[in-house]
């Protein structure tokens, strides 16, 4: 695998780690990380909705940043790993995040859930203790046409909560 | 044994006759004080870790072996003869398996009884031909190379405009649907608003809102043996699979249309697409699995919308304020196919108590993409006009809106003067001003730069559900339970509610419980997710299938044990009851597991509603806003929602649902229009970046308040459908608001801050001519 990347002509070998598994795949250049997540992979649980930048639906992370993952070619994520939402979970556990999304109802068809999760704790992994602010700005760029957005809001502050508790039970009196 | 009757069904305000076959029922209304234990608690849904983990496999993310991608050719003309289609080019592109076009389609009638590809495009963005590729770019590519010979025509985009004679023709016999108009006429309107001691008017215009659902139309088709299978995302699996049916020829047993989850749908997905007829014709061609998505751009421009409106409309009233006569013209752009139009006039007809009514509502054939249901189409825009027009009136007599809406408040439905099955309109008042400060308002700020005001509007819609809707509940010999009914989860919770229901009734735990919905395939028929029907319609049929299912386990434990039926009760999964003076208690698992594999099958079907009563649902909203009299920025502070929608039978996604309303509406006040080009006829925001809709940051304080009261006339839960109310008063509400805060009264919407920065400039101006004398 060559360590700058071989922009073409055609298929080139292009070296993905995601949700930490190394795929070898051949893709055009132009391929999207969306499509290829998508489409060669089968991780569907992101979505495409504009394919342009404009709705958050297809975020995924590159190494800990939230990016849009149809603003992305494929073959310019091979330095770093990439997490979607099929790899949130911790041993098999969702995460908080995701749990908060369910017990506060943080979703209605769900077709932005993953974007919105992803950003949300995006946040929480480098902001452990958001204000409401904090929490609105996150998700800022994720639209959600079924107007979620009152129960996003209170599903960010119950994740908060719920890693500030198991954090406080990991190292305690400290 | 079966029962045919005849009952009233309402679907987005169209009310028809239908016949229906229903069982003798075994459930009756549950107490309206009883507390229920399952049913009313603010259930989790039972498949929210499928959508929180990504599991959740929607229509579009469908990939199958060998399967194709197709793409529509569209008109780039909003109105033109297709003279002459070459697609010899495309057809050599390698990779392309299929092209259709007019020339090779079958004739099979589509809407308006046109072919699906006509020799006359009227939109652009019209389907002209579909290419079927081994990938989406070959298909792309393949359109491109599509040769096409138009002959431009002249277009129309105004509905009024297109009533002229000299008006160019979208179909023969002229651009009015069904050539007049819909006219509703109550009492003398023309006398009374004579003999008014008021009257008010005004034109009042709504722009299109596109639904923009975030998954966009499409379907995914694949013959499997002597059956096509449709992954479809769609409001309406039954409907799709009669239409699939048609076109192919097919009986209904071998089309199975599946759809587990939905990316929104709003009113968008209720009929069957142009895309689904297409692929399954391409995949009975091909021989391959076919996936059929549009893009973005065509789902703002092909996949329907809320047509725009203007309205003409006249309100008399006597000084105290009793409403007199309203008088309603609406013209409604329908764009280029859409066989109906919504009812506009439907809040002026039944709103108010008021005796002199006329409505005539002008649906016309304009040269853009066809309208479509939106979320309760025609109430929304209709109801725009008429409460602001009432706040209005309200000025001009000096009186408190809200004590206006209540002097003139419906005791019966209008309509026919039937009395209500239950009517919480005045409580949604009540509640909904006590909760906003409605009485502190002039308190308000109004002096900086940035004003506040508080506006209220009201609230009307159907939402009884209806026959034919049937569904089984079966227990397995593990004592897990199944319910199956046809319905479908448009992302309002319909899974969890149908548990919770089951649960409630048969007396079982519901993580024992699993629906299975969103699937042709199961059988059980159950009409269209529209309306706000479902939840009325299906949870009635699953509670009567979950009663039969229970009456049978109970009869079967009592022979099991020797006891008389009577003696026992099914709780929480437990059989309990005496024998000879002693207490019995066995879990129902362990009675069925030593009958082998035995099954219990509970069917149920959803009786008629009651004759002799009006169904409504009734609610208002409150709204605060601050208006940036600089930037002519408008953002709403907060809203209080406050409905009536019966039983509520879960609180938490009812919640959702109330809330998604409100800012679907706040959107269509605020921000929300697709813009058509007048000179080309091409829609120019087709997209997210340019057609805005509501982010995080535009979102308000939102209360949510239901009254929550069982209404113990309608059917055995109680409940009314929720999803469509609450998008109806908030945008009314809104400007109702603006105008208190800066003194303006709009008469169209989006509020931008364009429109907002002009209408202060010249209210200056016309403040400066009134201080200096200058008339004019
Ligand atoms: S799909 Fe990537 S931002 Fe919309
Ligand atoms: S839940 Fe439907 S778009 Fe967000």
């Amino acid at each position: 695998m060559p360590e700058t990347p071989i922009y073409g002509p055609g298929r080139v070998p292009v070296k993905l780690v995601v949700n930490g598994q190394t795929h070898l795949l051949n893709l055009l250049p132009s391929e999207t990380l969306a499509e290829v997540l998508r489409g060669e992979l089968g991780l569907t649980g992101t979505k495409v909705v504009c394919g342009m930048g404009d709705c958050g639906a297809c975020t995924v992370w590159l190494g800990s940043k939230p990016v849009y993952s149809c603003l992305q070619l494929a073959i310019d994520c091979q330095s770093q790993p990439i997490t979607t939402i099929e790899g949130l979970k911790r041993n098999g556990e969702l995460h908080p995040v995701q749990q908060a999304f369910i017990a506060d109802d943080a979703f209605q068809c769900g077709y932005c859930t993953s974007g919105q999760v992803m950003s949300m704790a995006a946040l929480l992994e480098r902001n452990p203790d958001p204000d409401e602010e904090a929490i609105r700005s996150a998700v800022a760029g994720n639209l959600c046409r079924c107007g979620a957005y009152p129960k996003i809001v209170r599903a960010g502050k119950r994740a908060a909560e719920m890693l500030r508790v198991s954090k406080e039970r990991e190292a305690p009196g400290e | 044994m079966a029962k045919l009757v005849k009952t009233k069904v309402e679907v987005e305000g169209e009310v028809s006759e239908e016949y229906a076959l229903v069982q003798e029922p075994l459930t009756t209304p549950w107490d309206v004080e009883e507390e229920l234990k399952v049913v009313g608690k603010p259930v989790p849904r039972v498949d929210g870790e499928e959508r929180a983990s990504g599991a959740a496999h929607y229509p579009s993310d469908i990939r199958l072996p060998g399967m194709l991608h197709a793409k529509f050719l569209r008109s780039p003309y909003p109105h033109a003869r297709v003279r002459r289609i070459d697609t010899s080019r495309a057809e050599q592109l390698p990779g392309v398996r299929a092209v259709m076009s007019k020339d090779n389609a079958p004739a099979t009638p589509w809407n308006n009884k046109r072919p699906i590809f006509d020799d006359v495009a009227r939109f652009a963005g019209d389907e002209v031909a579909a290419v079927a590729a081994d990938t989406l770019t070959i298909a792309r590519q393949a359109l491109r190379l599509i040769q096409v010979d138009y002959e431009p025509l002249p277009f129309v985009l105004d509905p009024e405009a297109a009533l002229h004679d000299d008006a160019p023709k979208i179909y023969p016999d002229g651009n009015l649907l069904d050539g007049e108009p819909t006219k509703y006429e109550r009492g003398d309107v023309e006398l009374a608003l004579a003999e008014a001691d008021v009257v008010v008017e005004g034109t009042f215009e709504t722009p299109t809102q596109v639904h923009n659902s975030l998954e966009t139309h499409g379907s995914v088709v694949t013959w499997e043996g002597d059956q096509v299978v449709v992954y479809d995302s769609t409001q309406n699996v039954f409907g799709v699979r009669d239409c699939v049916a048609r076109w192919l020829g097919l009986d209904r047993n071998r089309v199975r249309v599946v759809k587990q989850f939905m990316g929104g749908g709003f009113g968008s997905k209720l009929g069957t697409g142009k895309y689904t007829v297409a692929a399954a014709l391409l995949a009975k061609r091909t021989g391959r699995p076919i996936r059929f998505f549009l893009d973005r751009t065509e789902e703002n421009i092909a996949a329907g919308h809320r047509h725009a409106t203007r309205q003409y409309l006249r309100v008399g009233a006597k000084r105290d304020g009793t409403l007199l006569a309203i008088d309603l013209r609406s013209y409604t752009a329908l764009g280029a196919y859409s066989a109906w139009g919504a009812a506009v006039g439907g809040p002026a007809r039944e709103l108010y108590n008021c005796a002199n009514v006329r409505t005539y509502e002008y649906n016309v054939f304009t040269n853009i993409g066809p309208q479509s249901a939106f979320r309760a189409p025609g109430y929304v825009e209709g109801m725009f006009g008429l409460e602001i027009l009432m706040d209005e009136l309200a000025g001009q007599l000096g009186m408190d809106p809200l004590e206006l809406r209540i002097k003139n408040y419906a005791a019966r439905s209008p309509l026919n003067n039937l009395p209500y099955s239950s009517n919480g309109l005045l409580d949604t008042y009540e509640e909904g001003a006590r909760a906003i400060g409605w009485d502190k308002r002039q308190q308000l700020d109004r002096t900086g730069t940035r004003r506040r005001g508080i506006g209220m509007a009201s609230q009307i819609w159907g939402g009884a559900g209806a026959p034919p809707s049937y569904a089984r509940v079966q227990v397995q010999s593990d004592a897990s339970v199944t319910v199956i009914t046809g319905t479908q989860d448009i992302g309002t919770g319909t899974k969890t509610i149908l548990a919770q229901i089951t649960a409630e009734e048969l007396g079982v735990p519901l993580d024992k419980i699993r629906v299975e919905i969103g699937d042709s395939e199961w059988g059980l028929y159950s009409i269209l997710s529209g309306g706000s029907m479902t939840a009325a319609t299906v949870g009635p049929a699953v509670r009567e299938a979950a009663a039969d299912a229970k009456g049978q386990l109970i009869n079967l434990a009592a022979q099991f044990l020797q006891v008389r039926p009577s003696t026992l009760t099914l709780n929480d999964g437990v059989i309990r009851g005496v024998k000879r003076r002693r207490p019995i208690e066995k879990r129902l698992a362990e009675i069925l597991g030593e009958l082998g594999d035995i099954m219990v099958i509970g069917n149920g079907s959803r009786a008629p509603n009651p004759d002799g009563v009006a169904i409504r649902t009734f609610g208002a909203q409150f709204v605060e806003v601050e208006v940036d009299i600089e930037t002519g920025a408008v953002r709403v502070i907060k809203v209080v929602a406050s409905h009536d929608c019966g039983r509520i039978l879960n609180p938490l996604t009812t919640s959702s649902q109330i809330e998604g309303g409100v800012l679907q509406g706040m959107g269509y006040a605020l921000m929300e229009q697709q813009i058509v080009d007048p000179k080309t006829g091409v829609v120019v925001n087709p997209n997210l970046e340019n057609y805005f809709i509501p982010t995080m940051l535009d979102v308000p304080e939102i209360q949510v308040h239901m009254i929550d009261r069982a209404d113990p006339n309608i059917n055995n839960l109680g409940a009314k459908g929720v999803g469509e109310p609450p998008i109806i008063p908030t945008a009314p509400a809104i400007v109702n608001a603006v105008y208190d805060a800066i003194g303006i009264r709009f008469r169209s919407i989006p509020l931008t801050r364009d429109r907002v920065l002009d209408a202060l400039e010249r209210q200056q101006t016309s403040d400066i001519r009134q201080q200096t004398g200058v008339s004019g």
